[in-house]
């Protein structure tokens, strides 16, 4: 990797690693895992369904809120600091800088889901002492919500790329929840007509299908995730991610730091 | 070949929400700074300084003419790699130490590791940061602030630094340690530029100025050429507070100052008012030609329609 790109990802790494509100968002997603196992005990036989459901979710959610809390200021907040002038100044690249971040706050994401994830599997262990073979779905479940994060981030760091932190919050969170109805919304446009059938068509494939990447009921009872399926979500995050961070290189690359 | 070249470089903004109505920050600006030479920016608030500086860092694009720096284009990396900059009121990175800090620009400008640490070091004790360099930078004064931005403008060791406002908001201590290292670079052969509204710093350290306001160049020269103006009065300062009726007779304001009294007058009226202190038993303590100091060339080019550009007053 470029080391201009290293360097600048390593340091929003750690600035990600040396905020304290980056731990209080882990405890909650900690308790929440714990608290599964409390839940599930309210039915006999459901506490690995309640364990896994509850966990991944929590595992999500906190991630989401991490990615889009972090992801909102990673430009933005540069600019209004001026601390964005010093590192232009110097022989970096503007898609350089944009590169780091994204990779900076990827990596802090999945290092966080991996201590959250040691969090479910120390509670699914509690509730069931061994682990079966289906099990492993949790961990495929664990990456799709990776790749979840990867495309937050990217969405996150595009409108930091021009906007203010708050709208910017704003519309990733409401891409995210737009995007965990995709499915549904592309139901909705095979059943419309005419100009709404290609406008609720192109909203479908324009926004980031999230449901597609949610495989946490599915595993939570059990079932196998295919490969295929694993595959196909992989090149759609890395390909919608990379689309989405051209877009912010664009931005930036024009724009005036007043 | 000159450090920095500004070829007619403009900038113009578009505001409004509506109606776009275009708001000139900078009027073609022609400049050129010489190698090694320590040059001030010279304006009010809102003048264009700090537009000029980011169109040369690349932080604002220009609406039209160029600029070069050291022979390069202003968006080639082996230029960038040769010039430090220090923006205004710099805040950085409040979660790193101030060695974390030139750590990471040196490895930025492409400073290699083994050299980094120690030149991290060498530089960290030039500015006065030795004993705080392990102490996060939320935490430092804003003089301590001011001397880590330095730090980070001059690790790379480059040949040109930009300083934007430098001595701004530093008490006279923390100014003169600013002054100090400015000097410090020129004497190792850096070309300093470094916009200002503190004239007497500027008098104090440059060799030529340019003034700038609203927008528009109104004079560039030698500062030693734009104060040698001399009005041809002379300043005379004499013991006790009486006042002779030579000197009333001229018409002069005097002002008392503890026991003293001085009086500014005519070159050619000097004499006479020698005399009249002679005859009144007074004691001469001082004659002193009075000289246009640049805060009075810096106020006369502010006022609208006058420019020295076109006079041709300049090295």
């Amino acid at each position: 990797m470029n080391s201009r790109i290293w360097h600048i990802t390593t340091n929003t790494f750690r600035e990600a690693v040396r905020d304290r509100v980056l731990y209080n968002l882990i405890a909650f997603a900690l308790l929440m895992s714990g608290a599964a196992v409390l839940v599930g005990q309210i039915s006999i036989g459901i506490e690995r369904l309640v364990v896994i459901n509850l966990g991944l979710t929590a595992v999500s959610l906190f991630g989401i809120v991490i990615a889009i809390f972090i992801g909102i200021g990673l430009v933005s907040k540069e600019i209004d600091k001026r601390t964005l002038y010093t590192v232009l100044s110097r022989p970096v690249r503007r898609w350089e800088f944009i590169a780091g971040k994204f990779f900076g706050l990827s990596g802090t994401l999945v290092v966080n889901t991996s201590f959250m994830a040691i969090g479910v599997f120390a509670a699914l262990l509690y509730v069931s002492p061994h682990l079966q073979s289906s099990d492993a779905s949790v961990l495929v479940a664990l990456y799709f919500i990776v790749l979840q994060f990867v495309i937050i981030t990217a969405l996150a760091l595009f409108f930091s790329s021009f906007s203010s932190p708050l709208l910017s919050a704003v519309f990733a969170f409401s891409l995210f929840v737009i995007g965990s109805f995709a499915e549904d919304l592309r139901g909705f446009a095979k059943l419309a007509h005419g100009f709404t059938h290609w406008m609720a068509t192109g909203a479908a494939y324009l926004v980031p299908n999230f449901s597609a990447l949610n495989v946490i009921s599915q595993v939570a009872h059990g079932e196998p995730v295919s490969s295929q399926l694993v595959l196909y979500n992989t090149a759609y995050a890395l390909v919608y991610s990379a689309a989405v961070l051209a877009g912010a290189v664009l931005i930036f690359e024009h724009r005036n730091l007043k | 070949m000159a450090a920095i070249e500004i070829l007619g470089l403009e900038k113009t903004y578009s505001v409004g929400f509506w109606r776009k109505r275009p708001k000139c920050a900078l009027q073609p600006l022609h400049l050129t700074v010489e190698d090694g030479e320590i040059f001030g920016f010279l304006g009010p608030n809102g003048a264009g300084k700090t537009t000029t500086l980011k169109m040369l860092m690349g932080l604002v694009f220009p609406t039209g003419g160029t600029a070069r720096i050291l022979g390069m284009e202003l968006d080639d990396p082996k230029m960038k790699a040769q010039i430090g900059f220090l923006p205004e009121q710099p805040y950085f990175y409040d979660y790193l130490t101030a060695r974390e800090l030139l750590k990471y620009y040196g490895q930025l400008s492409g400073l290699e590791a083994k050299r980094l640490s120690a030149r991290v070091d060498a530089v960290l004790t030039k500015v006065g940061l030795k004993d705080a360099a392990d102490v996060q930078l939320r935490k430092f004064s804003k003089g301590m602030l001011q001397r880590a931005g330095i730090a980070q403008a001059i690790l790379h060791d480059p040949k040109v630094v930009f300083l934007d406002e430098p001595m701004s908001g530093l008490d006279p201590m923390g100014r003169r340690e600013v002054r100090s290292l400015i000097e410090e670079m020129k004497s190792e052969g850096k070309t300093v530029f470094f916009s200002t509204h503190i004239l007497s710093d500027a008098e104090a350290l440059c060799d030529r100025v340019a003034i700038i306001h609203l927008g528009e160049l109104r004079g560039v020269g030698v500062v030693a050429a734009l104060t040698s103006g001399v009005h041809n009065s002379v300043e005379v300062v004499w013991q006790g507070a009486a006042i002779p009726s030579g000197v009333k007779a001229l018409g002069a304001e005097c002002h008392l100052a503890g026991d003293t009294t001085r009086v500014v007058i005519p070159e050619e009226k000097q004499e006479d008012v020698l005399d009249a202190l002679r005859r009144d038993g007074l004691r001469l303590i001082s004659v002193t030609p009075v000289r246009t100091s640049l805060e009075d060339y810096f106020v006369a080019q502010l006022a609208p329609g006058k420019s020295d550009v076109t006079s041709g007053v300049s090295s």
